[in-house]
Formats: structure tokens, sequence, C-alpha cells
């Protein structure tokens, strides 16, 4: 989360899922199909508008589940999220419903940021985005008069080439109304996977050790390298998306991938393919074969959540136990003990490479709560959690720094982070592809609600497989009729990269022009289609806006 | 949400009253029945549920107050100043018993094994009240056994007691409203949407709301029919989206046999969706690799085979087939591998795929393996895909 980091020196949601239900005079959801994708969180939100009263604004291209509910649905064209929140802020601006207090005592280049908000004009945004004028008076009207007004987004904000930037955009917002720091308000990114909070808290990044602590200062190398007795370099490593290409480059000779299927979830997946398979060598610890296993030379079997025992943070920061509840099946083993043993035996093989007296050299855990301790003493914002705290019941949330401290349910209540917040000016810009006359339309993707991810747990439960068994892609009664379906259930859609083939599914929850499908079946991955345009700062692909083609099936 | 015990806080007016003779004071707009309920006194229910609104609909929660005639509902009614409260009594005893006898003649089980619940909340209160079957009551099936196809969910509805909580979890839990009651009187049933609904049709989310709720066993989980009841209870975190919802496995000789709700989840309480519910059974699925396996060529010490261009089927050299290892030789092969790797092309060769299904404990120590043992930064996760 790159660009909340820049606004506010962190990352993170800055409010709880509970506390935005409970307190939040209004929701404003922008690239987050709640009830799909967080669908607990999403009850939620429904809850709070059907028995609080509280108002609800949606923008999404689609007529997702969640607009059952809003007050107000704007439906704006993909890869227009810039244009549309800068045009909601000049409203307020124009009006003066901004929050001049907390804009004096709490920011700073309010300024700058004012004149770059100038040219957004409800006129020139309606034009961008195809969200009338009057709808966005009316937004921005429930957005500045609700207070406090909390803001959700999820991959929908975060997977385009200005997904950063789409953040930041989204942070000026937050300020200019003073939402922040209060319970109900805040910005609040929703993680995708289980524990992608924790990967990156525990140092899954090319930039930073555990806890955000960058690589790139000589400090932390040195707090590390006592510690662990050896350590990396300052400079910054490789991101997914740069090591999968970094193979044909010559850069990337040996993979070890952990309970990941970057041939189902990386964008082209042909040009995956053929990195991939170029690798010297490829160990893949997983719990099922998958796509990427057909290329791995070594395939280790790791267990499944309920036969191990740990802890997983959710996006908001919270972290709870994972307990084990069956023996590890036939000769499965937990990931650590199995990453342990790697360690340990590539370490025989360099002795020289350890400061034995570092006192945390060693690989010699006997359990998760032990390297939790470890942890402990490494990261600071996990520095109080524990597994003991953790099986009392405390409920933690990060940071957390000593035993003694209850955890931090909101952030930036007295001052942000990085001191004051920061207005940044952002540019609307044009997503990468553009549909043209060989490619008309515009493909986005995501999840369904059955299925998560790759799909290789999903696809593996006999009951989600029978609500939601193949892969739909949604379409537009009028295009459907325009390739003349008639009756035909099976489309063709072809990128400038790739070409699958689904079963349509002919709704109106997509606009005139625009397709949805998901990456949760091998058979039809969308990410066969997907490029690989890079957000220039966070690394994401850009996702939600690919041209395509889409004609009946053969 | 619901009606759960208001604890005190600073400015709460207390509301003090006697119940079986005990003191006890709770903020006002506390029900009788919460009331008891902190003083541990138990008051048999039905259509009460703290997640959810009191309705005051079976009347099974009766307690009698001193100054008024009729009994009274514990679960609406509101705790008054100086009240005083009788939970149990002759009169209670028997109306009681005339509330769960009316319930009993038209309740009908036909005797199948259940899921994961074998005593339910409501054959505890018949058997403790030591409520018979009556000449009147029905003696076979009103409705159809397992009346609607739904994958995850099993409809018996000559269990059903009218009870209004799936109904009322659907609505106020997840927002939803697939149960309402049809007919009118004596053929009033609970039915998804109209009569010749299905559930899924009726705007179903499979959530399983309506299942956890159902204090009898008319609704229940499909995939843990026939399980018998679990050995224990583990409390977990779901393994998909990051919100973190908590459960408990149900665990029988060793297997997953099922998902319940654990009321005391911070995030959730009773709520979960699909796939935390009954996206469980990949767990013991026969695709699981239960073995290490290593490619062919491994084990017979020659170089890596080539693949034919981007054909996702591989290499056809048997040199690229799977053996299936003892976890010593697999690990050595890795060792072995890397260090080769490390020495000839340097630790920057090296790439590390961490995982963000994995434990933060195990994302911790890949990042310690690429950056201490290897010595490289180049680590990363999919959180941006
Ligand atoms: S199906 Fe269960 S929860 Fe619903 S009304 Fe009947 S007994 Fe009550
Ligand atoms: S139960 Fe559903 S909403 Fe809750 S964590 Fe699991 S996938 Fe997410
Ligand atoms: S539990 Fe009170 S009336 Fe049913």
């Amino acid at each position: 989360m790159a660009g909340l980091a820049a606004s506010f020196g962190s990352g993170a949601m800055s409010n709880s899922m509970d506390d935005v239900a409970k307190h939040a005079q209004a929701f404003f959801v922008i690239g987050s199909n709640t009830t799909e994708q967080h669908p607990v969180f999403g009850t939620m939100i429904r809850h709070a508008v059907r028995y609080r009263g509280a108002q609800l604004v949606v923008a999404d291209p689609r007529r997702i589940d969640l607009v059952d509910f809003a007050t107000l649905h704007l439906r704006h064209r993909p890869g227009t999220d810039i244009a549309l929140i800068n045009g909601l802020m000049h409203i307020v601006l124009e009006r003066g419903w901004q929050d001049q207090e907390f804009i004096e005592t709490r920011t700073e280049f309010f300024e700058v940021f004012i004149s770059s908000i100038q040219d957004y004009t409800p006129p020139k945004v309606e034009e961008i985005t195809g969200v009338p004028a009057s709808l966005l008076h009316e937004a921005a009207k429930i957005l500045a008069s609700c207070k406090p007004t909390a803001v959700m987004w999820a991959m929908g904000i975060t997977q385009h080439i200005v997904g950063v930037r789409n953040v930041m955009a989204l942070a000026n917002l937050q300020m200019l109304l003073g939402n922040m720091g209060k319970p109900g308000g805040g910005v609040n990114p929703l993680r995708g996977q289980n524990n992608v909070q924790g990967a990156c808290d525990m140092g899954g990044l090319p930039n930073v050790y555990p806890a955000y602590q960058p690589v790139s200062s000589e400090e932390n190398r040195e707090k590390f390298l006592k510690a662990w007795g050896a350590t990396s370099s300052t400079s910054v490593g490789l991101t997914v998306t740069e090591m999968i290409p970094g193979v044909l480059e010559g850069k990337i000779h040996a993979l070890y991938v952990l309970g990941e299927d970057p041939l189902m979830s990386d964008p082209d997946t042909n040009h995956i393919r053929r990195c991939i398979e170029s690798l010297d060598f490829l160990v893949l610890q997983e719990i099922f074969p998958s796509e990427t296993s057909i290329y791995a030379d070594v395939l280790l079997p790791g267990a499944s959540f309920a036969e191990k025992t740990g802890t997983f943070t959710n996006t908001e920061r919270r972290v709870q136990m994972v307990h084990q509840a069956i023996d590890p099946l036939g000769e499965a083993r937990p990931d650590w003990w199995i990453i342990a043993q790697v360690a340990e035996r590539i370490l025989e093989r360099i002795p020289e490479r350890i400061q034995n007296e570092a006192p945390n050299a060693g690989w010699n855990y006997s359990s998760t709560s032990d390297i939790l301790s470890e942890i402990n003493t490494l990261a600071p914002s996990y520095g109080g959690i524990t597994h003991t705290r953790l099986e009392r019941g405390e409920r933690l949330q990060w940071p957390c720094p000593n035993s003694d401290h209850p955890g931090t349910p909101i952030l930036h209540t007295r001052e942000f982070t990085r001191g004051k917040g920061k207005f940044m000016p952002i540019e609307h810009i044009p997503p990468a592809e553009k549909p043209d006359e060989e490619f008309p339309m515009v493909m986005s993707t995501g999840r369904v609600l059955y299925h998560w991810h790759g799909g290789q747990m999903t696809r593996r439960a006999k009951g989600l497989m029978q609500v939601y068994g193949e892969s739909l892609v949604e379409l537009n009664p009028e295009d459907a009729r325009r390739i003349g379906i008639n009756g035909k259930t099976r489309v063709r859609i072809t990128s400038r990269r790739g070409s699958i083939e689904a079963k349509a599914w002919i709704t109106d929850r997509v606009p005139p022009g625009m397709v949805y499908a998901n990456f949760h079946f091998p058979e039809a991955s969308a990410n066969e289609l997907t490029h690989a345009s890079l957000d220039p700062v966070a690394k994401i692909p850009e996702y939600k806006i690919t041209a395509v083609r889409v004609e009946l099936a053969g | 949400m619901g009606v759960y015990l208001k604890n005190a806080s600073a400015e709460d007016d207390l509301t003090k009253l006697t119940i079986d003779g005990r003191k006890i004071d709770v903020p006002e707009g506390n029900s009788v029945l919460r009331a008891a309920e902190k003083l541990g006194i138990v008051i048999p229910t039905l259509c009460d549920h703290p997640a959810l609104e009191a309705i005051g609909g079976c009347r099974l929660c009766l307690v009698e107050v001193k100054g008024t005639r009729v009994s009274q509902t514990s679960c609406t009614l509101k705790v008054t100043e100086g009240m005083e409260v009788i939970t149990e009594s002759e009169k209670l005893t028997q109306e009681r018993r005339e509330v769960l006898s009316l319930l009993h003649a038209s309740y009908f089980d036909s005797g199948y094994p259940p899921g994961l619940v074998e005593e339910t909340q409501y054959s505890k209160w018949i058997k403790q009240y030591g409520i018979e079957k009556q000449s009147y009551s029905h003696s076979q099936a009103r409705h159809p056994v397992d009346s609607d196809p739904h994958p995850m969910i099993w409809v018996d509805m000559n269990k059903c007691i009218l009870c209004l909580r799936c109904a009322r979890a659907c609505a106020e839990v997840q927002g939803r409203n697939v149960w309402e009651v049809n007919g009118r009187g004596y053929d009033s049933l609970m039915s998804p949407g109209a009569i010749g609904f299905t559930m899924l049709n009726a705007r179903c989310e499979s959530c399983g709301q309506c299942v956890a709720f159902c204090p009898t066993g008319a609704l229940d989980n499909r995939m843990s029919m026939g399980s018998g009841g679990p050995d224990r209870l583990v409390a977990t975190t779901c393994p998909y989206c990051g919100v973190g919802c908590q459960f408990d496995l149900n665990v029988k000789n060793n297997k997953v046999v099922g998902v319940t709700s654990k009321p005391d989840a911070p995030v959730n309480g009773m709520a979960l969706c699909v796939k935390g519910r009954y996206g469980y059974d990949f767990i013991h699925h026969p695709d699981r690799i239960l073995k290490p396996r290593v490619r062919k060529y491994l084990l017979e010490g020659i170089s890596k085979p080539t693949f034919k261009k981007t054909d996702a089927s591989g290499v056809k050299s048997s040199d690229w087939d799977w053996e299936e290892t003892d976890w010593d030789t697999a690990l050595n092969i890795v060792a072995d591998k890397f260090h080769h790797v490390r020495e000839s092309n340097g630790a920057d060769s090296l790439g590390f795929l961490t995982s963000a299904k994995c434990l933060n404990e195990e994302n911790y120590l890949m990042n310690k393996l690429a950056r201490q043992v290897i010595g490289t930064n180049n680590i990363d996760h999919c959180a941006r895909l």
C-alpha cells in the first residue's frame, strides 16, 4: 500500500471493520465488490445501511450487489477513478465543505493540492467518467455532510497502472473531509488474501525487513546483521513482477515458491510460462499440484491451515491464532518446519556465512511460538504480540510494541505516522491499454463469491463447485445481441496476448462495452489475456483494464 | 446487532431487580432473560438468540413477575427497578410443558442421522420437560424430507417449529430475505421465497447462517450429514479472505467433518460466508501431495531436460517424471541446488516467493531464509496480484 505510506507514513487500513460498521455515517465504497470479495464485512455494511440508516455511495463500473443497498451508484468508466475523486473534491472545495481545522492542524501541502483540483469541474469530470454532474453533486454532498464517512476500497483501485495514485487521491479526500483518525472514518484498503497483511508485515517484500524497516537503511542492515549473524545488502530486491521476467534476462536462476501459483495469478500467462520453464531450478512447496507444479523440479508437501498452529493478520491489522486441528496428512509437514530444514541444510554447506554468536542466528525452532518470540525482538510493531496473550483471549491489532500495550484499533488518532498528512496533487492518466477497432471492449477481472484466487482450494470444495462450477463471463445484453449470441452461451474473448473460451452470463451488472472475467479456473483463466503494464511504484499489474474482442465460440 | 447483554458503562443508569431471590443490577434496556443469564440462571428458550432481535414468539421463556398475574416472556421483558422475578415454579413448568407439547405435536423426526449437532436445543428441552408424542401428533412426514436441492444446506421442514430464527438471521445478520413464512395457521411453512422456489433462486448466498441459528435441525449442514457429532472443536481463523473470520473446525477421527460458528469470534461473531463455512473439504481432497516429489533426472544425476517451448504438458522425456522420495533426499537436493546456484551466479540469482496463505511465522522464516541464509532481498509475495 505504497500510496498510503506516502500520504500518511503507514500503508495499512486505518480503522477496524466493526468500528466503521458501527460508527460511519456514510460509506464510500470504490473498487471493492465487498459482498463477494470480503463477504462478512459486506454483510456488516448492509446491516449498517439497513438497520442504522447509514448512507452508502458505491463507485463501480459494475452494478455489484452492494448497489442494491446504495443511496447512490456512480457508474464511472473503468480507469477514471482519479478524475471521479478529484471531481468530488472540486465540488467540496467549491462549496466550502472541507474541514478547515483538520486541514490546518493535521496536514501540509494543501495549497499545491488545491491548484491541482481546479480543472476537475463537474462538466469535465462528467465527460471523462460518464457520471452525470448532478450525481457528482449529490455524492459530494453526502460524503461531506455525513460525519464521519469511511472510505473503503480493494483491488479495483490498486490494480491499475495508476493504483498508487488512486490511493493517494482517496487519502486526499479523507484529509479534506477531516475523516482521518476518527472512529467510523479512515482509509480502509481491504486486503485480498487471508494473510497478505501478515506476509507484508513479516518482510515478504523486497524493500523492507519485518515491520516495514527499509533494507536501504544501513542502521537496519546492522540491526539484522547483529541479530542473525548475516544479512542481505542495502539494495532493494526484485518484486514478483520483475523476478519472473528476470529469468529470461538471465538475472534469476532458481526460485523457491511457497504456496503460490504464479501461473494462475500473474498477468500474461504465456510469457510467465516461458520464464518459469527456463529456470535452472524451481522448488514449489504446496498442498496441491498446480499449474506451476508442472514446471517444478521439486515439490515439497506443506500442510493446510488445519494442520498447523500459528498466527494470521487480517486486513485490519488484527493478529489471530490458527490452531492445529488434525495431524498433517501423509508425510506433509508444516511449512515453517520445511523452511527451517532447507535453511539449516544450506547453512551446513556454507558454514562461513554466519557469525555464530548472533542471538538469532539459529534455525532450531520447536514451535511457531518460538518463532514469534524472535519476531517480537526484531519487528517493533509486533513487539508485544505473543501466542500466550492471544490464547488468553486478548484482541490485538498492531502496532502493539510491548507486552502491556493493548494494541491499536485506529491509526493516526493524534498525528500521522509521518507527522503531518501530506496532500498530493494527483492528475488523471488514461489506462495503458485502450480499446481500438480490433479490440473494442474493456475486460476487467476479479473474484466471485464462491471461489478464491487461483481456485486451488475452492475448486476442490464440492459444495462450492456445485453452485459455481465453471467460469462465467459477464456480458451486457446489448453486446450479447451485437455479437449475435442468439441462445448460444459460449464466447471467445481475445486480447493482444491470448484467447479464452467461457460461458457468458448475460447481465446488466456490466455496462455495455465491458466484460468481467475471473481467474479461478485454469481452463478459462483471465490472466491468459491480461497484460503486464505495472504501476511504476507498487509494481501491481493492471488487471482491471484489458482491451479485448468478444465473439461467439466456435 | 442483536440483544446481547448490555454491560454497564460510566454513563448508564443501573436497574436493580431480584431474580429467584438474588439481587442484580444491569443497565436499563436489558431483558430479564439476559439479566438471569448473567446470574447463571438458565431459562429455557427457543426463538431467542442474543445475536438477533427478540420477538417473544415461542413463549417458552416464560417467567413470573411479582404483582402481575400472567407469566411473561423473559426475552422481551425489559428490566424495571425493583422488579421481582421468579424463573421456576410449578405453574411455569406446566405452561412450558404446554408450549413444548404443542410444538412437539407437529414436529416429526424421520430418524436419519443428523449433521454436526447430535442433541439440538429443541430436543434438549423436549427431553428435559419429559414431553411425549400425543395421540394427535404427526406420525409421518408432512413435507418431503430433504426438500431443497441446495448443495450445502439440508432442509427438512418436518422438524420446523416456526421460531423464525432462520428468517431473522438471514435478514439481520446476512442482509438477505431468503426465508419467509408461507401459508396460514396449521399450514404455515418456512419456505425460500414463494412456495416452489429453491433457496438458490431466492437469492441465497449459501452463508449457512440459517443453519447456524436453527434450534431443531430442520436446517442442517448437508456435507456433514451422518457425521455423528465431532470429537472436538478447534477454534481457528479462516484460510480465505482478509476479513479474518474465526470458526470452530469440527474434528472426528483426525478428520475435519464440518465448520460451526464460534459466537465470540472477534470480527464475525456468528457470521461466516460460504467459503468459510462450507469451503473446508479441500483439506482432505485426494489431490493432496502426501510425499515429497523430485524429478527423476535429479536422482539420476543427469542434467535437466529442456521443455518443448511453452507446452503446458511439459517435457515428454521420462527423466522429467516425478519420483516420490523421503524428506531427507528431497531437502538435500534443494539445499545442494540452491547452494550451487548461489556459488555460481551469486545470491541475487535466487528468488523467493512467500505466501499470503501461510502463517506470519512462516513468512518471517522465508524472509530470514532469503536475507540471512542466501543474502538476497529478492523476496516477494502476491499481494500485488
Ligand atoms: S427452519 Fe429452524 S430456524 Fe427456521 S423457523 Fe424452522 S425451526 Fe426455526
Ligand atoms: S468466512 Fe468468508 S468473509 Fe470470513 S474470512 Fe472466510 S472468506 Fe472471508
Ligand atoms: S425464547 Fe422468549 S419467546 Fe421464545
